[in-house]
């Protein structure tokens, strides 16, 4: 079962110099959430404070009921973060260490079966391409089956036909696995055609600017006035142009302007 | 160029110009290896030394794979054993000599130690600074799923740090065949630099010439044996194989 997310007094400094909130979310489980921003805003700090890669300076997280194993959360980095002396079969396995050899093996065939890279089983990360290499790292994530799944710009460094590609591969995953997604992005086709829910970042440090329902199709239609619509609205609104987001049109739902 | 050299030395030696007692001809240096090998001396002096080698080289990478393990992963051990090793290691390592002969005798424990001190500190020290330097981003993996430090040092820090350990394991070597061959000159009936030795007391350069011969030849068959171990063991690199410096 999917895991809310519930965020409360979120606050992050380093030496002394606030990088991020103070922050209020509640993420709804099984829902995906984009986070998008400027960069510098504190969107990356959010999703390793997610993760557990970084302790709060204040406020609290609390993931589900608070009792979570570390199976229960995947985490696809900007990178691939591939172990290069593994190959891609036991790079996917790699977050069940703790599983016996048969369920490691079946976890990683699946997962590779998700993100198509079956064919690929035995090779080197050396031998693969940054696409590749990308969508072993996301079956890395999801291979333990988490509830939560914390994707940070993992499709930034990939050429647009790949993105693209990549990104109906996350929505598949989303149907199949149906965990709660947090996507960090710059790239708001990317969070307007997979997210249920858009927060705009503002900052630093990182406060809500901006926090929308979007009510589009997934996939949405890329070329529907109704996504322009969005993506001029969010635009105007990290370009600093609008700071009043109750301007947008009744076709939009806004959920909440901090 | 070696062809060269040894044109240019055979020439010199047959026109004279560079007395025998000084410099033997390629040809008398070579007579002399085959009757060393005719006679057993060789295969006897080679497996001593190479014996030695083997013993010490094992010991010194055995203690430096724990302790530079040790203090690769754990802070707390390397603020504890580190600033000691660091210390000894200023050490001229022939400086212990006195001391292992004291200890252990003048007979194969002495030198076996020896070599073990010549190995142990370039593979510690390859050893320390390739975990420690393990690529933060990969050990936030280990974090993420969850891992603990003992898994994260098994899984992620000493493969990572093996291309560093293979550098230090051929640095280990080359000096354990110095330190061998300083080991037996200072006091041997056997092996390799035991003929060293002999041919100087006896005004015999060729026989010194062929011993140090065969330490190349030993050196380098060895450490050609380690890169091409080496070479399978990280052949995940993602590097120009031509110019690896495990190559």
């Amino acid at each position: 079962m999917a895991h809310d997310i519930n965020i409360s007094g979120l606050q992050k400094s380093y030496q002394n110099k606030s990088v991020l909130g103070p922050l209020d979310l509640a993420l709804e489980a099984g829902t995906i959430t984009a986070i998008i921003g400027r960069s510098g805003c504190g969107k990356t700090t959010l999703l390793r404070c997610l993760g557990g890669l970084e302790q709060p300076s204040k406020g609290s997280i609390t993931i589900g009921d608070g009792h979570l194993a570390a199976r229960d959360i995947g985490y696809v980095f900007q990178e691939p973060r591939l172990m290069p002396w593994l190959t891609v079969e036991k790079n996917a396995w790699f977050g069940l260490a703790h599983a016996s050899s048969s369920e490691r093996r079946q976890a990683a065939v699946e997962a590779l079966g998700v993100v198509g890279l079956t064919h690929a089983a035995k090779l080197l990360p050396k031998e693969l391409s940054g696409g590749m290499a990308q969508r072993v790292s996301l079956a890395r994530a999801l291979a333990p089956r988490p509830e939560v799944l914390l994707l940070d710009e993992p499709f930034s460094a990939l050429d647009p036909f790949t993105r693209e590609q990549m990104q109906e591969h996350l929505l598949h995953l989303h149907r199949h696995y149906g965990a709660t997604m947090v996507l960090i992005t710059h790239d708001m086709d990317e969070a307007l055609a997979l997210a249920h829910r858009v927060i705009v970042l503002s900052g630093p440090p990182g406060i809500v600017a901006g926090d929308f329902v979007t009510n589009l199709s997934k996939p949405a239609d890329r070329t529907s006035a109704r996504f322009f619509e969005w993506k001029r609205k969010l635009t105007e609104l990290l370009s600093n142009r609008s700071s009043e987001p109750e301007a947008l049109s009744d076709d939009f739902t806004r959920r909440r302007t901090a | 160029m070696p062809l060269l050299l040894l044109g240019l030395w055979q020439g010199a030696a047959a026109e004279g110009l560079v007395s025998p007692a000084i410099l033997p001809s390629p040809v008398l240096v070579m007579n002399t290896l085959l009757a060393m090998a005719q006679s057993g001396e060789m295969a006897q002096a080679v497996g001593a030394t190479a014996l030695r080698m083997l013993l010490g080289f094992s010991l010194g990478v055995a203690a430096a794979t724990v302790l530079g393990g040790l203090c690769g992963a754990s802070r707390q051990a390397r603020a504890l054993i580190d600033p000691l090793i660091q210390a000894l290691r200023s050490v001229p390592s022939l400086a212990w000599v006195p001391l292992f002969i004291l200890w252990l005798g003048i007979f194969e424990a002495s030198k076996i130690t020896l070599v073990a001190v010549g190995v142990f500190f370039p593979v510690y020290l390859n050893l320390v600074s390739g975990i420690a330097n393990v690529d933060r981003k990969l050990l936030e993996v280990g974090r993420i799923h969850g891992y603990s430090p003992l898994r994260r040092l098994m899984r992620i820090q000493i493969p990572a740090a093996l291309p560093s350990y293979v550098v230090g394991l051929r640095s280990g070597l080359g000096l354990g065949w110095m330190f061998v061959a300083a080991a037996e000159l200072l006091g041997a009936t056997n092996g390799l630099g035991f003929i060293l030795d002999d041919g100087e007391q006896t005004g015999r350069p060729e026989r010194v010439l062929a011993a140090l011969l065969l330490f190349g030849l030993c050196g380098k068959i060895t450490d050609w044996v380690l890169a091409l171990g080496g070479r399978r063991l990280v052949s995940w690199q993602d590097i120009d194989v031509a110019r690896g410096a495990n190559g």
